[in-house]
Order: structure tokens, then C-alpha cells, then sequence
């Protein structure tokens, strides 16, 4: 009866081990294999950090929306042909790099500054910038100040777990002033402390001081974002390193949106580009040549992505709000974004 | 009684002793072996990830500004380890608050449900319902969004000159000594030694008589006079530091952010409810007799309450509310949520910079496993003294 | 201060009703009734009058901003139709909640699929209500669990049956909230019933070294710390190449969590059985395993029923911590909710949607657990 007992014990810590390995997926090695398993697995694990509005937040209905969001359904459609097949893995800041590293995410689009140490010291590969941002401060017109360096004593509401306390540090002694830190976690509590008057000043990615502007409407219209921007803050996707492949997969993938964008080319008219005697186009849209195949993709895969999720344009004028092209317009219309030739 | 059974097992023992040795000798092998599998592979994912391991960051510069802090803090030039040091205190100063205000409102609260008054009694069990059965996470975040509804610094409330309330937190005057720093505030401490000691000699060697005299006017004279005499023969002066507004803000005096406060408050009322159910089923675990014997004594209830019944409840009392000390301890590791640099969000920030994940939970447990240790030391030393004493 | 000596009563009210102090036959009727209750002495009217007016003062504010100026739908969700709540006489905005209220409920789990997680949580409620019934109370109520909580986790992920799969990654709202909760409880137990046994050994002196460090330190650290470990350590103790999804990291911490205090209180129910039981076990012949299954641990967990009723109540809540390390947890997705710019600072509509759920199920919890108390109390 003793043995029987233990016997039970054992078959329920079994069964419990077995039920736990459900959820062990065995992920890519970080080998050049991601593409592979991509495949194999007919679906993109995406990493995003899911609360970032513009960028990667879910909607009423639970579908995620932003640029972010977007970019992973580009990469999905090139490789897999369906904008749709993209698993989302929410990640908090300070978790994003691990999951990559660990293989728990084929790519990420998480608001991720391309900076030195990443490439060199994590083991880590920017492919593509899609985002040119910068930090900058946010305050209300009525306290009649027009730049950053006249906010000397000024109480400043920021969020943790990013480069933004350093940066507002770094500013303020570079420029000999003081401040009072009103460190956050959340970006909800830091709009709320800010509209109460909690703190004179906001500061984050000029992005979100934007969306979060607009989104006040009318009272919108009493705050000022400073001409200043602290750093400048390149977004870009982020894949491991060991994998050339795949980073050009992920990089051509950003380049398409920008090229059909530059092109001309949307979502609503690409088909109509098919008749196209241009040689440029047709090589673009897999009319011609083997440059899908070159990357292990569908000769056609740019035409998937176009049709599936728009260009660069059609993706920022879906989820951007309140924010001005500016150096994020392609670079024929003034802009940095700039696609390589497609040859 | 088990170890009766051993002996009845005698004929067997050395069977069973053996099997008993060898079991345990595999499970410590088991254990080492599963460490050793662990740490094998932490080091290797370490070093496959490019983290640095050891301790040596806290003594690097930390460029990270401290919102909250009792000591001098200037981001990059103090190290990690100071950091870490102001988290410790801050962890300390809410927790220490909302364990007094806890108590005191829990206490109020678990009387004041057992009143005659149905409306206040009904009230009372209301308030307990509520807040024990919504999570203290969620209150948290609701009592920062209430504070953050005071009105701003340039409509603040005056309570009077110098003491003002907004949305930027309380802001009062303070006295700044203009020299001779520090000794005043020794002096105060050496009363309160001196304080203690004289109470725990008088509980320990007075005579009855000696026991029931109040020792607060004593106290009060040695903790205001031996400071401000002190003060005096030094030649210490201290200058008062009032509040203005100046600028963006009120410039001088000291304030509480709302911030702490709201942390305070959160946590506070939160443990008040459970502080409040304690006391009530420490008041009802004493025997009704002893309500009515002090009643046919003449003593009215509120003299029944604090001379009768409350000092026996306390026996009761003393072991859950340790452990509702402890829970506060713990629960004041939320302060992250509300922007309140704790130890655990300075942790936080000290992981996210440097990568070192295993260090920084190191770090955290250790120095919550001491707090919990003081605590519990420090609560089962007064339940000791509270215990009833059979003769 | 006021009316120290009308609140310091002698235990004549009690909430629970379980003690009730005899009073001389007086006069009936509601005007005696609150003469006696509300007006008994200058001190007890003076608390009635101030009471009652902080409470209609209290209620008339929050029934203004709650019902009388709120706003329960808009034509639409863009940012010019979310204006309308902004207004200056605005109060609550509930449209917030009639757009949002499936996001908070289950989060990202796929729109067509949510009829999925609303069996679940119907499947959850069952199983609580199921496990009140005392005559179920055995291997009965293990089997019912057992199978409840493994149709729960196909439903939920699929993969089987032609169910779409999906991945734990996408579920949220209140089904991990109470997955969290449940599964953490009903997977700590066979843990806490082991380390508490191990703990009460006396003849093993390493398990009982071994359970001792384990509760002593998780009972040491808050719940936090333990969730940062399953979230940033935890990847770290893996081989290269295989990794564990983050709910199921989260979901372990909790589990190693609560066994720790689980197992305090078992053990305290196992010190609680009068020895004669063992030795009349012991006298019977039976082991220690059949004596501790058959025996002492039904005797055991009855007594420590009402504490273990208490410790579901306070996991419940604590999951919520979750939260802090990303998982999109029912007070997570009531974050994110208000995170859209149209939606931007209407956090307290969706703090008391939530605040409300939680105190559904943990106010029922309690009510159950005071019920078991008394009856427990009644047996004896």
C-alpha cells in the first residue's frame, strides 16, 4: 500500500511534468534556422511591448494596432504569405532582450532604440530603422516657456525601466539646472499626474507627447511640446546575431514598405501596377527576376506585403496621431526613409 | 507520542534507519545535483548573453535620479550601493508609518464595529468588506489618482501660513540648524533610550505602586527639555525655513509627496481592515464575565475597555498581528506602482541598467528576509512580555 | 474622539451575528428599535447625526458623477467622439466599459474565439460553487477538479477537437486572473501537503531542513520578488533553446508561493489533531502513509478549512501583482484599456469595473468562509 501511495505520487508529479511541457515549446536554436522554423511552425512569434500607444496596443477588440504591430505583420506575410499569422508576445522592457536572446521571439518591434552596446555587447542586430524619434519635454503654454533650458527647478514626470530618467539626468547637469524627479512606472499614471498639475513638465519619445496631445482634443491645444530634443532615438527591429538571413529577410521587409510607398505603390492599386511596363516595378513585384528567391522568400512576396499591409504611408497614417512626417517621410518627399535599389 | 511508535519499531530499526539514512543521503545528493545543473547552466546562459556577474557594479556610479530619499543623493556620482541603501530606508520609513497608522486605525475601527450604535457598527463591517476584498494594488492606484485631484501649488490649500496642501504633496516649515548639527537630534535619541530604560526598569523591579503611575509627564519632559537644553548650552541657533512659492513650485521648508503619501494611505487602510478583524476577535475571545464583572464594579466602558478587556485581548491579539506586520513589510514593495522609490523599484531600475537580474533579486530577498527576522524578533519578544504568566 | 465611550461597546452587535448578548425584554417596534440602536445615550446621537450626513454627503457626490451626469454611450470611439466625455460636466464616462468591457474580460484572446474563456470562467464558478457541497467533499471533489481544470486548459488553448490553438501568450483578462489564482491553489496543494508532512518529520532531520528553509524564506519575500525571478531569472536556469512561456513562469512562482504559506497552515492543522489519533492509527496497523492519508489529514484540513478559505481570498487579489511583470491580467487589461488615445485618463471607470469583479468573487469567498467557521465552531 506504501508503494502504491508513493506510485500515486509519482504519476501525479509525472502528469503534472507532462502537463507543463505542453506549454515548453522547443524554440529556434540560434542558428541560421529561423526562417525554417518560421515555416515549419506557420506562424511569426513577435515580440512587442503591447502598451504603447501608436506603436504596438491592443484594440476594443483584442487585435493589436500600431507601426510595431505592423512591421510584424510585414515579416509575416513576406515569409509566410499571411499578414494574419503573427503570434504576439506582450514584453516588458526590461524582458525584451531575454526573450530574443533565449529564442521565445523570432523578431522584435518594441519601441527599441538601436544603440551601440545592444549590437555589441547583447548579441543583438538592428535590421532596419522604421522610426526616427527623439526624447523631448512637454509642458503646459500657460507657464510661458518656450525652451527646454529655461525649466530650472522644475518638477518633471518620467517613466522608469527605459534610458528616459538618464536622459533627463544627463540634460539637466549637462545644462546646470535642477529638477524634481516624478519617476512612474506607467505611462497612465504619468499623463494623469501630468494633466493634474503634479508635475510642470512630461517627457518622453516626441511620438507619444504627440499622440497623447491630440488625444485631449481641444485641451490638447494648451500644451506645448519644447523645440529640444534630448537624444535622438532610431527604432528598429531587432533579431539575433548568427542568423544573416534572417536579417535580411526582416530589413528587405522594411525596405518594401519604404520603396512602394516611393513608388506610388498601395495596398488598393497594386494590383494594377501588375500591367506595369516599368522594369523597376516589375522586378519589385516579382514581375521579373528572382529576387524573392534570393532571400528564400516568394519571387512575389513584396506584392504580398503591400496588398496585406499597405506602405510605409498607409502604415504610419493608420496608427500614427498628432505627429508630423518630418524626418520619418520618405526621403523623395524630404525625409530619411530611403530603400536601396531593388535590384 | 511519534517517538513512542519509534520505540515499537524497535526490532526493525536498523532496517529502517538505514533505508531512512540512504533516503536521505540520495535527496541531498538530488538537491546538490539539481543546484549544481542550475547554476551550470545560469553561467553558461551568462556568459552566452554577455552579462557580467558579481557584485562590483554597486560600486560604480549610478546616473539614475532618486525621487525620495533621507539621504544625500547626486546621480552620477553616488554609487549603486548608496542607492540601494536609500531604497533600504525608504522600504523601512513606509513600512514603519503604515504599520502605527495601520494599527491605530485598526484598532479604532475593530472597537467601533462591536458599538451599541448599529449605524456605526454597520458602517464599520462595511468599510472592513470593502477593503479587504479588493486587491491593494488596485487601491493603491486609485488613492495616487485621488491625491493627484488636490488643487495645483498655485491654488494650494493653506492651512496656515507656511503649511500648504496640493497636488505637489504637503509642504510645511522646518528648522534648520544654523550649527552645531546633530546634537539636538542626539539628544533626543539618548532621551528615548534613557525613556525606555527607565520604563522597562520600573515593569521589571517597581513596586505596584511605582507600576500604575503614568510615566508620559516624565517622558515628555525628557524627550522636549533634554534637546532644547542641549540646544541652548551648545549655542546651537536654528532659523525657521519656510515654504514660498517661487517659480514653477514652493521653494524651502520640506514636503511629502503624494507619492508616499498616497502609498501611506493605500497601504494603511488596507491592513487597517485586517488590523480591524484581529482586534475584534481578540475583544471577543474575552470571556464575557469579565465585561459584566467590571460593569457591577462601577466602570464605565470605556474604562472596562482599556483597563479590562483590551490588555487580556492582546494575548490573542499580538500573534496574527505580527504576521499582518509582516504582510505590510512585504506589501510595501508595490511602492513601485505608484512612483515611489522603494527598494524593490530601485532593484527594478538597478536591473534594467546593468542586466544583473540574479544579483538584484539577491539583493531584494536578502534584505527583505532580514526586515522579516527584526520583525518577527521584535513582535515575539513583546508577545513574551504580554503572555499571561501562570503562577 | 467624540464618542469614545459609545464606541467602546461590549460585544453587543456583531456582524456575524455569533454573539449575542441577552437584554431585558424592552418596548418593540422600530421607534424602540432606534431609540435603543441609534440614539442610546447624547454620544450615540451625536455619531448617528455625523454619520449620516458624511454618508448622504459621500453617496449624493458619487451618485452624481456615477448615475445622474454620466454617460453611458457615445456614437463612436474616435478621439472627437471621446470629447463629449471630457466635457467639463461630464461624469463618468461608461462608454469606456461598453467599448471595452470583452478587452478587460479577456484581452487579447481572439475576438470570434472568446465564447471560449466565457465558458471558462462559467466552468470556474462551477467548480467553487461545486466545491461547497459538503457530501462531494473527498476524492469526489478531487476528480471534479482534476477534470474541471484540464477541460479549462484544452478549452482554453485548443489545438484539439477543431479548436483553433490558441497560444497562452494571447490569453488574458479574467480567466488568467482566475487561472492564476485557481491553478496556483490546486497545484500548491499536493506541494504544501508534502512540505508541511516534511516539515513535521522527526525522523528525517534533512526533509525537515529542507521544508523549514523553503517556507521560512518564501514567507520572508514578497510576492514580487518571486515574480521578477520567474520573469527575468527564471529564462536563465534554462538549457539553450527551450523556453517556457511567461504566464506559465508567472503561474509557477505563484504555485512555489503559495505552498510556502499552504503548507504553514496544513502543518498548523496537523499539530491541531489530538494525539490519540495517531496512536489509535498506529495501534490499528497502518503505516505512516495510510494513517496520514486515512486519518489524520482528513482531521487536519477540516480544522485549518476557514485559514485555507482566507489564504484563496488573499491569492486571488495578489494575483494581481502580475500585473507588474507584464502579463495581461484582469487589472492589466483594465490598464491598457484606457491606454488608446481616444480613451486616455478615464482610469477610474475602469479601477471600479474591476474593483467590482474582484470584490464579487473575494466578498463571496469571505461570506463562505465565515459560514464554514461557524458550522466548524457548531461541530465541535
Amino acid at each position: 500500500m506504501k508503494h502504491s501511495t508513493l506510485l500515486g505520487i509519482c504519476t501525479l508529479a509525472a502528469s503534472m511534468l507532462a502537463a507543463s511541457s505542453a506549454f515548453a515549446q522547443d524554440a529556434s536554436p540560434a542558428s541560421s534556422r529561423t526562417l525554417e522554423t518560421v515555416k515549419s511552425r506557420g506562424t511569426l512569434i513577435c515580440g512587442v511591448i503591447g502598451t504603447s500607444p501608436g506603436f504596438s496596443l491592443p484594440d476594443s477588440q483584442g487585435v493589436m494596432r500600431g507601426i510595431d504591430a505592423d512591421q510584424c505583420r510585414a515579416v509575416a506575410a513576406a515569409t509566410l504569405g499571411d499578414a494574419e499569422k503573427v503570434q504576439w508576445v506582450l514584453l516588458a522592457p526590461q524582458q525584451r532582450f531575454t526573450a530574443l536572446q533565449s529564442g521565445e521571439v523570432d523578431v522584435l518591434f518594441a519601441n527599441v532604440t538601436w544603440t551601440m552596446t545592444r549590437e555589441s555587447q547583447l548579441g543583438l542586430q538592428f535590421p532596419s530603422i522604421y522610426y526616427y524619434d527623439g526624447q523631448a519635454f512637454m509642458v503646459k503654454k500657460a507657464l510661458g516657456v518656450n525652451s527646454a533650458l529655461e525649466l530650472d527647478g522644475a518638477s518633471i514626470c518620467m517613466l522608469t525601466g527605459g534610458t528616459s530618467e538618464l536622459t533627463v539626468q544627463e540634460y539637466f547637469s549637462a545644462n546646470n539646472m535642477t529638477y524634481t524627479p516624478v519617476v512612474l512606472s506607467e505611462g497612465e499614471e504619468a499623463r494623469a499626474a501630468f494633466l493634474a498639475d503634479r508635475c510642470d513638465v512630461y517627457t518622453i519619445d516626441s511620438s507619444s507627447l504627440a499622440g497623447f496631445k491630440a488625444s485631449q482634443g481641444e485641451a490638447g491645444e494648451d500644451f506645448v511640446i519644447l523645440p529640444e530634443r534630448m537624444t535622438a532615438e532610431p527604432l528598429g527591429g531587432v533579431v539575433r546575431k548568427g542568423d544573416e538571413r534572417w536579417f535580411d529577410i526582416v530589413r528587405w521587409t522594411h525596405y518594401t514598405l519604404v520603396n512602394a510607398e516611393i513608388l506610388g505603390i498601395e495596398s488598393g492599386n497594386v494590383e494594377s501596377f501588375m500591367d506595369s511596363e516599368d522594369p523597376r516595378i516589375r522586378r519589385f513585384l516579382g514581375m521579373e527576376g528572382e529576387l524573392g528567391a534570393t532571400l528564400g522568400l516568394s519571387n512575389d512576396f513584396s506584392k504580398t506585403v503591400i496588398s496585406q499591409v499597405g506602405n510605409f504611408g498607409e502604415v504610419w497614417a493608420r496608427n500614427v496621431v498628432g505627429v508630423d512626417r518630418g524626418y520619418n517621410n520618405v526621403w523623395t518627399k524630404g525625409g530619411l526613409q530611403y530603400a536601396p535599389p531593388f535590384r | 507520542m511519534r517517538s513512542a511508535s519509534k520505540s515499537n519499531r524497535r526490532p526493525i530499526a536498523g532496517a529502517a534507519d538505514l533505508r531512512s539514512l540512504a533516503l536521505q543521503a540520495a535527496l541531498v545528493l538530488g538537491i546538490v545535483a539539481l543546484a549544481w545543473f542550475l547554476i551550470d547552466t545560469t553561467l553558461a546562459n551568462l556568459r552566452a548573453r554577455g552579462i557580467t556577474t558579481g557584485f562590483a557594479f554597486l560600486f560604480r556610479p549610478i546616473n539614475m535620479p532618486i525621487a525620495h530619499s533621507w539621504l544625500e543623493f547626486v546621480p552620477g556620482i553616488h554609487t549603486y550601493a548608496r542607492a540601494l541603501l536609500i531604497g533600504i530606508l525608504n522600504t523601512l520609513t513606509v513600512s514603519f508609518i503604515v504599520i502605527v497608522a495601520a494599527t491605530v486605525a485598526g484598532t479604532l475601527i475593530g472597537i467601533a464595529r462591536l458599538s451599541p450604535n448599529w449605524l456605526l457598527a454597520r458602517v464599520c463591517g462595511a468599510y472592513v468588506e470593502m477593503i479587504r476584498n479588493v486587491p491593494v494594488l488596485l487601491q493603491l492606484v486609485f488613492w495616487y489618482q485621488m491625491l493627484l485631484q488636490l488643487p495645483s501649488p498655485r491654488n494650494a490649500i493653506t492651512v496656515v501660513e507656511g503649511l500648504y496642501i496640493s497636488n505637489r504633496g504637503i509642504r510645511y516649515p522646518t528648522l534648520i540648524e544654523a550649527q552645531g548639527g546633530g546634537l539636538a537630534l542626539g539628544a533626543f535619541a539618548l532621551g528615548c533610550a534613557v525613556l525606555v530604560a527607565l520604563v522597562y526598569l520600573r515593569n521589571r523591579f517597581g513596586s505596584e505602586r511605582l507600576k500604575s503611575r503614568s510615566f508620559l509627564p516624565a517622558g515628555v519632559l525628557l524627550l522636549a527639555i533634554g534637546p532644547a537644553a542641549v540646544l541652548y548650552l551648545s549655542g546651537t541657533r536654528i532659523s525657521p525655513d519656510v515654504p514660498e512659492l517661487r517659480g514653477f513650485n514652493f521653494v524651502g521648508g520640506s514636503s511629502l509627496a503624494p507619492e508616499l503619501s498616497a502609498l501611506v494611505i493605500g497601504l494603511s487602510i488596507y491592513a487597517s481592515a485586517f488590523v480591524a478583524e484581529i482586534v475584534r476577535a481578540g475583544i471577543l475571545g474575552v470571556p464575557k464575565g469579565q465585561w459584566e464583572a467590571a460593569e457591577s464594579l462601577g466602570l464605565s466602558r470605556v474604562k472596562t475597555l482599556r483597563k479590562i478587556v483590551l490588555p487580556q485581548a492582546l494575548r490573542i491579539i499580538v500573534p496574527p498581528l505580527t504576521s499582518e506586520y509582516l504582510g505590510i513589510t512585504k506589501n510595501s514593495s508595490l511602492a513601485v506602482a505608484v512612483g515611489y522609490p522603494d527598494l524593490v523599484a530601485i532593484v527594478n531600475t538597478m536591473i534594467s541598467d546593468t542586466g544583473q537580474a540574479v544579483e538584484g533579486i539577491a539583493i531584494i530577498m536578502a534584505a527583505f528576509l532580514t526586515i522579516s527576522l527584526a520583525v518577527s524578533a521584535l513582535m515575539n519578544w513583546y508577545n513574551r512580555s504580554v503572555a499571561l504568566v501562570t503562577r | 474622539m467624540t464618542s469614545l465611550s459609545n464606541i467602546a461597546g461590549g460585544p453587543a452587535v456583531t456582524e456575524a451575528g455569533d454573539e449575542v448578548v441577552m437584554r431585558p425584554p424592552t418596548e418593540r417596534g422600530p421607534l424602540a428599535w432606534t431609540r435603543r440602536n441609534l440614539f442610546s445615550s447624547w454620544t450615540s446621537g451625536i455619531t448617528t447625526g455625523v454619520m449620516v450626513t458624511v454618508l448622504v454627503w459621500i453617496g449624493y457626490r458619487f451618485l452624481d458623477w456615477a448615475v445622474l451626469r454620466a454617460i453611458w454611450t457615445l456614437p463612436g470611439s474616435s478621439i472627437a467622439d471621446t470629447q463629449l466625455c471630457r466635457a467639463e460636466t461630464a461624469g463618468a464616462c461608461w462608454a469606456l466599459i461598453h467599448e471595452k468591457y470583452r478587452f478587460i474580460l479577456f484581452g487579447l484572446y481572439p475576438y470570434a474565439e472568446q465564447w471560449r474563456p466565457t465558458i471558462c470562467i462559467a466552468a470556474f464558478i462551477g467548480l467553487y460553487v461545486v466545491s461547497v457541497d459538503r457530501r462531494l467533499w473527498g476524492w469526489k471533489i478531487a476528480a471534479v477538479w482534476l477534470a474541471g481544470l484540464t477541460a479549462i486548459f484544452i478549452l482554453m488553448r485548443g489545438g484539439v477537437f477543431g479548436l483553433r490553438p490558441v497560444s497562452e501568450d494571447l490569453w488574458g483578462g479574467l480567466p488568467v486572473t482566475l487561472m492564476l489564482a485557481t491553478f496556483g491553489i490546486a497545484l500548491a496543494f499536493p506541494l504544501a501537503i508534502l512540505v508541511a508532512l516534511g516539515r513535521a518529520s522527526e525522523t528525517n532531520p534533512t526533509v525537515r531542513t529542507l521544508c523549514t528553509l523553503y517556507v521560512e524564506i518564501i514567507r520572508g519575500i514578497p510576492l514580487i520578488s518571486v515574480l521578477f525571478m520567474a520573469s527575468v531569472m527564471f529564462p536563465l536556469f534554462l538549457p539553450e533553446g527551450l523556453t517556457v512561456s511567461k504566464l506559465l513562469r508567472a503561474q509557477l512562482g505563484i504555485v512555489i508561493f503559495v505552498a510556502a504559506y499552504l503548507s504553514e497552515t496544513i502543518r498548523g492543522g496537523l499539530q491541531a489533531v489530538p494525539s490519540g489519533q495517531y496512536e489509535a492509527a498506529k495501534s490499528l496497523g497502518l503505516g505512516y502513509w495510510r494513517m496520514t492519508a486515512l486519518v489524520i489529514m482528513p482531521q487536519a484540513l477540516t480544522i485549518v478549512l476557514p485559514p485555507i478559505v482566507s489564504l484563496c481570498i488573499a491569492f486571488f487579489k495578489h494575483t494581481s501583482l502580475v500585473m507588474i511583470i507584464g502579463i495581461f491580467d484582469l487589472l492589466n487589461a483594465a490598464k491598457r484599456s484606457i491606454g488608446e488615445p481616444a480613451w486616455q485618463g478615464f482610469g477610474a471607470e475602469a479601477y471600479i469595473f474591476v474593483a467590482a469583479i474582484y470584490f464579487a468573487f473575494c466578498f463571496a469567498m469571505s461570506r463562505y468562509g465565515q459560514r464554514l467557521e461557524k458550522r466548524l465552531k457548531r461541530s465541535r
